[in-house]
């Protein structure tokens, strides 16, 4: 008698389901990199190839790595925000220029301002893969002992700094 | 789609369509053909409704050259599956990993099957010890012809 | 001008549903003739109007009038005139017009096809078509009107996305719609059964044309777009488990499962509930279909729209439409069980093994398409479940069901006397199993044990598909249209099988580089660039690349693939070669210059794909001579005259 019930009893689970999964965010993705060690990586410097930009530069200290390109329309679009954040000069946030050419990358930053104390060059996107990338821009937050904290997918806003960023980054210690 | 879109946006101009291998493919016959199987088995994360054997994406074509890489290293098909998952996470395997979150989709074919032969079974069964006459005149269906 | 009329004729076309849904409804509970003529009046009304309101945007499409956002979004000057059209419906707002349209469409087919019917239930059936119709109405008019303006007026139009600008755009979205649509009716005469709590075999032999002609659309439909697919994408797939294409392949296996169950029904009134059950769920999933391709909630290529709030607004009406039909169910079902019964080996129980199987099989896509939704709402990750999945999961129900299918058709009802029959299925088994290893063997050379039980099965079903039609004819025996739509449906899903089986497990495929006078092998056959230039089309330039395939020496075809820049959009776009013969097609598509006028190429052998479109067809052309058995169309005015005087009511 009650299994007549049972059709009906789906259709309302799956419209739950339904109802629950219409304002999720489906274009995101979580990174498996989150509270697991920074991929290492030493590449050559934007601005002067002879020298490299490690993550060991960075070891013991809390930063930012800002995955950007020249060809890339959101990263125009929160140079501005970088800048400012960098102006604050609470964390240093590094480069990851991925993909691109550079000398079209040291322009924008010669144009534009640099917001980073060093940047990476990436051209095959190697280290991009490491790092789960998979469009630009993407802004990660690696706390003092060298974990992935957070990832950012999109370009950054003074508003996602202040909500996302800076309360992980109270919660550890910027230096080691 | 949108993805997609943002992918054409930012990587200016990419071919709609397939993607066509430039490199050329691996003299060993067995290395190739885990390479074509393996890059039918990974979604391209760019446009997501391909695989990166197909996608015309710049981030496809990095991975399909990672996996050539990764094959010719001598890594087995479960090291590259490992490789890929730890950095792009379980959303980049189409065919989904057995964990604790996929055993129901996993044993569902099985399932299913055994739950719907036993319900025939058991309607069968009941069936089975009915009278099979034919229902009430008002009832009967004038078919006139045919047995279907 | 215009659109401010079709805009307006929408309008009244949905004030029109309200009254359809009343006096049908009102009209057959209260039993009043008057109010149950006007719904059909109310009918003609609506399609008129919705007619009207269609028209008027396929005019501004002619009129290439920019200042309609939908058709600065979807058209451009240059677009050749009959994709000019096709593209009313080649976005989200007017696909749901054409949707409205074809379900007005069908409506009217029912209020004028329904003499041998009684009025009662026609009504019903008619007030329940008005009530899905006001819903859609609504929809389009609250959220997604294809007649907004743009203002200031664009110059020029976006132009149609690439990929549409081909005749399947013409041809695949209204035949999809239709098979979708056409599943309202029997979905329709379901409640009306439910809301009369009279369930009988007549009743099952209103329903069966209706769902047939439904089916075949749908089959059609779908059909048509993997074809599409296949030569439009050039890559050579004709199937890819993408959500869209689950969302139409699970009401086709409903309705598949509902057309058999109806036989039953009809022949010894039994599986009463059940049939309503699937007439409700394929509907149901009609709907759930354009709920996911136009919400966002699951990741797809072919996907119209992302839009949550459009996609609650059909959720809505998918809980208030599934919900009630079968809250209705809950409660009436327990009135059609029957106390007859058939023995373990019979048609009827054959029947039940194939409606368990088509159900559990779209259970399966069903799950299998919503699983990463599941996971992401409880937060336990995010996961893809793509081809390799499906293709498993959808052969561990199908295979035993095509098992089954051979002894099936020859089952007799009630008791199944295999005795003689037993014989002739003996030796086509047995010619099917030589037949197969000849093919998997000799012929293709060996693949699988997979590939063998896959060609054994497919020349099983078709000779077993052929053994009932051959022995009547030969015997003189008369041959009914059921019959004979029965068979050639089967052979059809035979044709099918072929088809996939043979080009799953023997096609090749290569990447290669090729400039003009370079060769290039792949499964014997030799191809030649033997010419590189431009072209110009209507709206787009290209790059032509002239391959001449050769085999043995001797000239095969030449084929000219080319590699496109729509000047709009700027989108490049590849439109593959093909060589299509019945035994294999050639696939040649150009990826990207290499410099020194080199091409990187694909080159595809795919044996006989064709058959895969063409078994098809050939089932729903099975489909469609099965819904015009004579027994549909006999007015049978005895049963009917006697029925209506018990209930009192003159008959329509």
């Amino acid at each position: 008698m009650w299994r007549y019930l049972i059709p009906v009893g789906l259709l309302a689970a799956l419209v739950a389901f339904f109802f629950v999964g219409l304002g999720r965010d489906k274009e995101t993705l979580p990174s498996p990199l989150i509270g697991k060690p920074a991929p290492q990586f030493s590449l050559p410097r934007v601005g002067d190839p002879t020298q490299n930009v490690s993550t060991a530069d960075f070891a013991g200290q809390a930063y930012v790595l800002n995955v950007w390109a020249t060809w890339c329309v959101g990263c125009r679009q929160e140079h501005d925000t970088l800048l400012e954040i960098a102006g604050r000069g609470e964390v240093p946030i590094v480069g990851l220029n991925w993909k691109d050419e550079m000398d079209l990358a040291q322009e924008w930053l010669r144009r534009l301002g640099n917001p980073y104390v060093a940047t990476a060059f990436d051209p095959e996107g190697r280290v991009a893969i490491d790092w789960g990338v998979y469009g630009a821009p993407e802004t990660f937050l690696i706390d003092a002992s060298g974990k992935v904290i957070y990832k950012h997918v999109a370009p950054m806003s003074i508003d996602v700094w202040e909500r996302e960023f800076l309360p992980l980054l109270k919660k550890t210690p910027v230096r080691e | 789609m949108k993805t997609c879109v943002l992918a054409i946006l930012l990587l200016m101009i990419v071919p709609l369509g397939h993607a066509i291998d430039t490199a050329p493919a691996f003299s060993d016959p067995v290395q190739q053909s885990r390479y074509e199987h393996l890059s039918r088995e990974l979604r391209c994360l760019q446009c997501r409704s391909e695989t990166i054997a197909d996608s015309n994406a710049s981030l496809a074509e990095d991975l399909r050259r990672q996996l050539r890489e990764l094959i010719a290293a001598g890594k087995s098909d479960d090291e590259i599956m490992t490789y890929m998952t730890d950095r792009y996470g379980d959303y980049v395997r189409y065919r989904p990993a057995m964990k604790s979150n996929t055993w129901l989709l996993w044993a569902a074919p099985v399932l299913f099957l055994l739950a719907g032969c036993i319900a025939a079974f058991v309607v069968i069964g009941r069936k089975a010890k009915l009278p099979d006459d034919d229902l009430p005149a008002d009832d009967r269906a004038r078919t006139g012809m045919g047995d279907v | 001008m215009t659109v401010e009329l079709g805009h307006f004729a929408l309008i009244l076309a949905f004030c029109l549903t309200l009254p359809q849904a009343f006096f049908g409804l009102a009209g057959a509970a209260w039993r009043k003739p008057h109010w149950m003529a006007l719904t059909k009046n109310a009918v003609v009304g609506h399609f008129v109007l919705t007619a009207i309101s269609f028209a008027c945007l396929v005019y501004a499409f002619y009129r290439n009038d920019f200042s309609v956002l939908y058709v600065a979004s979807n058209s451009n000057s240059e677009l050749p005139t009959m994709y000019r059209l096709a593209a009313t419906w080649g976005a989200h707002e007017g696909s749901l017009l054409l949707w409205l349209l074809v379900q007005s469409i069908w409506t009217l087919a029912v209020a004028g096809f329904s003499r041998s019917i009684p009025e009662v239930v026609t009504s019903r059936v008619l007030g329940v078509l008005g009530l899905i119709s006001a819903g859609f109405a609504l929809f389009i008019l609250t959220t997604s009107s294809p007649f907004e303006r743009l203002w200031p007026a664009a110059l020029d139009g976006r132009d149609l996305n690439p990929l549409l600008q081909d005749p399947g755009l013409i041809f695949h979205p209204p035949m999809q719609y239709t098979g979708y649509i056409g599943l309202s009716v029997p979905f329709a005469f379901a409640i009306a059964a439910m809301l009369e709590g009279k369930l009988d075999s007549v009743w099952a032999r209103w329903v069966r044309p209706w769902t047939n002609v439904a089916w075949v659309f749908l089959t059609c439909g779908i059909t048509l777009g993997s074809w599409w697919a296949y030569y439009e994408l050039g890559w050579g797939g004709w199937w890819f488990w993408d959500a869209v294409e689950n969302a139409s392949f699970m009401p086709w296996l409903i309705a598949t499962a509902l057309i058999h169950s109806l036989a039953v029904t009809e022949k010894r009134g039994l599986f009463k509930s059940w049939t309503l059950l699937l007439a409700i769920t394929a509907f149901s999933l009609s709907v759930l279909g354009t709920f996911l391709v136009r919400s966002g909630v699951v990741e797809s290529v072919h996907a119209f729209a992302s839009d949550p709030t459009r996609g609650l607004f059909i959720l809505t009406f998918l809980t208030i439409c599934s919900g009630s039909a079968l809250a209705l169910y809950a409660w009436r079902a327990p009135l059609f069980r029957s106390d007859t019964g058939f023995a373990p080996l019979s048609r009827e129980s054959f029947l039940l093994m194939n409606n368990v199987l088509l159900v559990g099989a779209t259970l399966l896509i069903l799950l299998g398409t919503l699983y990463p939704l599941f996971l992401d709402a409880l937060d336990l990750g995010r996961i893809s479940v793509g081809p390799p999945y499906f293709s498993i999961a959808f052969l561990i129900p199908m295979l035993p069901m095509v098992m089954l299918l051979a002894p099936g058709m020859h089952a007799g009802w009630k008791r199944a006397n295999f005795d003689r029959t037993k014989r002739t299925l003996g030796v086509l088994l047995a010619i099917a199993v030589v037949g197969a290893i000849v093919l998997g063997t000799v012929v293709y050379g060996w693949h699988s044990v997979m590939t063998i039980v896959g060609f054994t099965l497919a020349i099983w079903v078709g000779l077993a598909a052929l053994v009932d039609p051959v022995s009547r004819l030969l015997k003189r025996q008369s041959l009914s249209a059921s019959i004979v739509g029965m068979s050639v449906a089967h052979l059809g899903l035979a044709l099918f099988m072929l088809g996939v089986a043979t080009t799953e497990s023997y096609r090749r495929e290569t990447d290669i580089s090729l400039s003009p006078g370079q060769t290039a092998e792949l499964g014997g056959f030799q191809f030649t660039m033997t010419r590189l230039g431009d072209v110009a089309g209507p709206n787009y330039d290209a790059v032509e690349s002239e391959i001449r395939i050769t085999r043995d020496g001797k000239e095969v075809a030449v084929v000219h693939p080319q590699k496109r820049t729509y000047r709009v959009q700027k989108n490049p776009m590849t439109e593959a070669g093909i060589d299509s013969r019945w035994t294999r097609h050639l696939l040649v598509s150009m990826g990207a210059p290499l410099g020194d006028g080199a091409w990187s190429l694909r080159l595809q052998y795919k044996p006989m794909v064709q058959f895969i479109w063409f078994g098809a067809f050939t089932m729903a052309f099975g489909g469609l001579i099965a819904a015009f058995d004579r027994r549909y169309r006999v007015r049978v005015t005895a049963d009917a005259t006697q029925a209506a005087t018990a209930a009192g009511v003159r008959t329509a």
